[in-house]
């Protein structure tokens, strides 16, 4: 079926399975990489992506029950001219080892500063706990979303 | 310019040998055309195989070695620059494609930089040695009275004689040759006539510059070997036994048969379903139906591991430290200490499970893979498609993560076959099992530990054994089908290697002994539990166990436990890494198990940990936390000093060591693979936790210890092998209690407290 989608404020159309994961819409029909496969079963985050705004497991979400929303990927969380305080922070902190984990860490981190701009260090660890990093980068994780954090957008 | 210049210019114009073209940064494309004319071959002893000097003067590097994320490009590009006089922004760096450098091992040892990095630094001054000759010639002065600033060669007090290297040589060949010791891999190493510069006057080496890759990761734009998409390729998805051992009897290819383009590829044991999409290849993997031989209960089941290994039968052995006269001083002991440690099975389990591309053809294929190992990778995979290893080309690609022989060998062998059987491109995706239950695990093992005190508690004998599967069940090269799964499924035997190792450390016992058993695989075919290099291969097995072992020694010596390692330690840098360390946490001596723990719900303590690896010392101090009711260790605070010679990047160095720290800790904490007779049960993160960052710790102080004096060991594995008896001492310090089997789980300390 042809399900319809705001991909970065683009709009696009699948022609897909709707039982299909939107991981799979996203990478394959849309080219869009950002978000992984690291597990298939929402345990890792590898392939997390806003859906209207809500940080969302995209391996376990059905195409079709993205239907008409926006979707945000890692790439349209900013731009080379205008990064997102995250991306800055991240930079600055030189996170990422491998990087395959990023969207998880990254998307959900984002949600968390647009709901709570000044989270606490223990409300930081309770927003990303469950999300996976087997570099073990999680220090420099800790610092970049606090570093976020006293960055304007 | 003379005219010879001008002519040979003019001839590689013509000829179209003018071929070097900026690297687009994080393109995996080539900066250097190999068909050209003009090119010298690809070889170690050209220096056009090292370093090229594009026509706007900036420099390309060819590296043999791969980057797993802890930023060895930047480190090469450091020391490119520093020995040419250019700027470091300058220095691009290609890495882990077989057409445009050569072997130097891929990620292997730590030894990014302490062999790679300088192999990459004689060609770069020896590059540099030439470019000087040259501007020496052109502007007729003498080497002697030339300055390089930026590329830019120079007579000092006379500004208009200069000439620039894109003026001397951009976009054209050295066409010269430089001393190779004519092996391949790690050992690859060169000698030009330069001398490289001396460390005191160092610029650009020592300097914590960023990694270009890490903006390109954050901002999204980096490829992954997962995002490789080429026109006409298939998506396949590997059939796996359910249970290990088993080979197929039937496959019902009709069960596949609604799913559009799906079909059934198999060669012998091997099965995988194909289809144009993904989705469609991932229904068909979870559809097509398979009738398997019954269950051959290969495996003694995760509780019976370590008293199978105590009882099998050993296939090697060895003692490379036998001093003295261990039995005889023993038997004069006024105390014998002895204590046995146990080591899991772990799995890599790297962020995603594996990806390859391959698109073999009738006479040449190409391979793009996220192995650490692309030019040994291409050789199996040769095999396996019917070519000539030079017939393929293997790209790597940044990858899902890896530490080690992870499952990234066996996709690249997978879709080499697939694409062979098929006859297009094919993509093998594995899913999160393969990653985690079918990759090749870090080897289990049993460590005995026995020492001999005197009277006034010193050290009179020691000795330490461990037995074990070999570290090299599989090989961690990935060079042939046998060292594989598909290779194992189809013809190829596997071949394993005996190999332990026993720890490295300084410890001056006059009467010491360091021994090693292996035991066999316990299934020799296609295992999941088969073993092979997981980051620091035995490393924190090895040293969990010797290190306990020691802290244990010093409490029966009634010593402080960094005074006693001191009292035997007489190498000086062994010595200042572990005095660095207590000084920077603060260390002073007092009783243990910590007196003011209390009796509360939580205990506190400190445990210290010290060893070596290849020339790089590490000592670390954990302070953990114990929670009495649950039984939850949280590693609370790290110091780690790190003293692996002159160091290259402190930045880089100081989040790889964090990494190294954290991953640990993982593999201390949490990690064990759960398996019964006839299969493994660990299969994804529910079922192989991992660190999560509620048990990250609150702080990891790192002290680098920076020797510009000496050449640079490895900073990318070392600290791993520290940081498990660190939280075991700091534990036993905590609550009195000695854990002696990793993982160190709630459960395994609330049954050791209600024991104690």
């Amino acid at each position: 079926m042809k399900i319809n989608l705001v991909v970065n404020g683009k709009r696009e159309t699948v022609d897909a399975d709707p039982a299909m994961p939107l991981l799979y819409a996203l990478r394959d029909d849309l080219k869009l990489n950002n978000p992984k496969f690291g597990c298939g079963r929402a345990q890792c985050g590898a392939c997390t992506v806003h859906v209207n705004g809500v940080a969302t497991r995209s391996c376990v979400t059905p195409v079709s029950s993205a239907a008409d929303k926006n979707i945000t990927t890692l790439s349209g969380l900013g731009t080379a001219e205008k990064p997102h305080p995250l991306q800055t922070a991240y930079i600055a902190e030189q996170v990422p080892q491998c990087g395959y984990c990023l969207s998880g860490w990254m998307m959900t981190a984002a949600a968390l500063l647009r709901d709570n701009p000044k989270p606490s260090d223990a409300q930081i660890r309770t927003a990303l706990a469950g999300l996976k990093c087997r570099c073990g980068t999680h220090m420099a994780i800790l610092r970049a979303v606090k570093r976020a954090s006293t960055l304007t957008a | 310019m003379d005219q010879h210049n001008l002519a040979r210019r003019d001839f590689l114009k013509a000829s179209g040998a003018l071929v070097i073209t900026v690297a687009v940064p994080g393109s995996v494309t080539t900066a250097l055309s190999q068909n050209a004319g003009g090119k010298p071959p690809l070889t170690p002893d050209q220096l056009d195989s090292w370093i090229a000097v594009l026509p706007d003067g900036s420099v390309t590097a060819f590296f043999g070695k791969t980057e797993m994320g802890q930023g060895v490009d930047v480190a090469i590009a450091q020391i490119v620059a520093e020995e040419l006089d250019v700027a470091f922004e300058r220095v691009s760096v290609v890495m882990g494609d077989t057409a445009l450098t050569c072997n130097q091992g891929g990620a292997s040892g730590s030894t990014g930089i302490q062999r790679g990095g300088m192999t990459l630094r004689n060609a770069a001054a020896e590059a540099r040695r030439i470019l000087v000759e040259r501007a020496a010639e052109r502007l007729q002065v003498p080497v002697t009275e030339l300055v390089v600033d930026n590329g830019v060669v120079n007579v000092p007090g006379y500004p208009l004689q200069r000439v620039s290297y894109g003026e001397l040589i951009g976009g054209k060949y050295f066409n010269s040759q430089i001393e190779w010791n004519k092996e391949y891999g790690n050992t690859l190493a060169l000698k030009g006539q330069a001398q490289p510069k001396a460390p005191s006057t160092y610029k650009v080496v020592g300097k914590s510059f960023p990694q270009k890759v890490v903006t390109e990761k954050v901002m999204g734009t980096t490829q992954y070997v997962t995002d490789v998409k080429v026109e006409g390729m298939l998506h396949a998805r590997v059939i796996r036994p359910p249970t290990a051992g088993c080979g197929p009897v039937s496959v019902d290819e009709s069960s596949i048969r609604n799913i559009p383009g799906a079909r059934v590829i198999r060669e012998q044991d091997f099965i995988a379903v194909v289809a144009p999409r993904e989705w469609d290849a991932v229904r068909a993997a979870e559809s097509l139906k398979v009738t398997w031989a019954p269950p051959c209960a290969p495996f003694p089941t995760t509780a019976n591991l370590h008293d199978h290994i105590r009882k099998a039968k050993a296939t090697g052995s060895g003692a490379p430290v036998d001093i003295g006269d261990v039995a005889a001083a023993m038997k004069t002991a006024h105390r014998v200490i002895e204590a046995e440690y146990e080591w899991p099975l772990q799995s890599h389990a790297s962020m995603g499970p594996a990806c390859a591309v391959a698109d073999v053809k009738n006479e040449s294929a190409t391979l793009w893979s996220g192995s650490q190992k692309p030019y040994y990778v291409r050789t199996g995979c040769a095999q396996i498609a019917g070519l000539k290893p030079a017939q393929v080309h293997a790209k790597w690609i940044v990858g899902p993560g890896s530490y080690g022989r992870n499952d990234a060998g066996d996709a690249a062998h997978d879709a080499a076959m697939l694409s062979k059987l098929t006859g297009q491109p094919v993509r093998v995706q594995y899913m999160r099992h393969e990653g985690t239950a079918w990759d090749p695990k870090g080897p289990a093992g049993v460590y005995r530990g026995r020492a001999g005190l005197d009277a006034a508690g010193n050290v009179i004998a020691y000795e330490f054994s461990g037995k074990g599967f070999s570290r090299w069940d599989v090989s961690p090269r990935e060079s042939t089908p046998n060292e594989t799964l598909v290779g194992q499924l189809t013809k190829w035997p596997g071949k394993p290697i005996v190999m332990f190792q026993t720890p490295s450390e300084a410890y001056g016992f006059a009467n010491k002994r360091l021994a090693w058993e292996t035991i066999p695989a316990l299934l020799d075919r296609a295992s999941p539990l088969r073993t092979g290099h997981f980051r620091d291969p035995l490393g924190p097995e090895t040293h969990f166990a010797s290190e306990s072992f020691i802290d244990e020694i010093a409490h029966a010596a009634g010593a402080d436990p960094v005074a006693f390692r001191l009292r035997y330690i007489t190498n000086p840098r062994h010595a200042a890494a572990i005095k660095a360390v207590a000084e920077k946490a603060q260390w002073q001596a007092r009783p243990y198990p910590n007196p003011n723990r209390g009796k509360g719900e939580l205990m506190t303590g400190r445990g210290v940990s010290y060893t070596e690896r290849a020339g790089t010392i590490v000592a670390v101090i954990a302070e953990v936390e114990v929670e009495r009711a649950s039984g939850r260790v949280w590693a609370k605070k790290f110091t780690v000093a790190h003293d692996c010679g002159l160091i290259i990047n402190p930045g880089s160095m100081q989040v790889v060591i964090e990494g190294n720290v954290l991953q640990a800790t993982s593999r201390t904490l949490f990690e064990e693979v759960h398996f019964d007779a006839d299969r493994v049960n660990s299969v994804d993160w529910a079922t192989y936790p991992i660190l999560d960052i509620a048990d990250a710790p609150e702080s990891v102080d790192v002290v680098l210890i920076n020797r510009p004096e000496i050449a640079p060991s490895g900073a990318g594995e070392p600290s791993t092998r520290t940081v498990p008896a660190a939280i075991a001492n700091a534990i036993f310090d905590a609550t009195g209690v000695r854990l002696r089997k990793v993982p160190l789980t709630p459960q395994r300390m609330k049954e050791a407290l209600a024991r104690a």
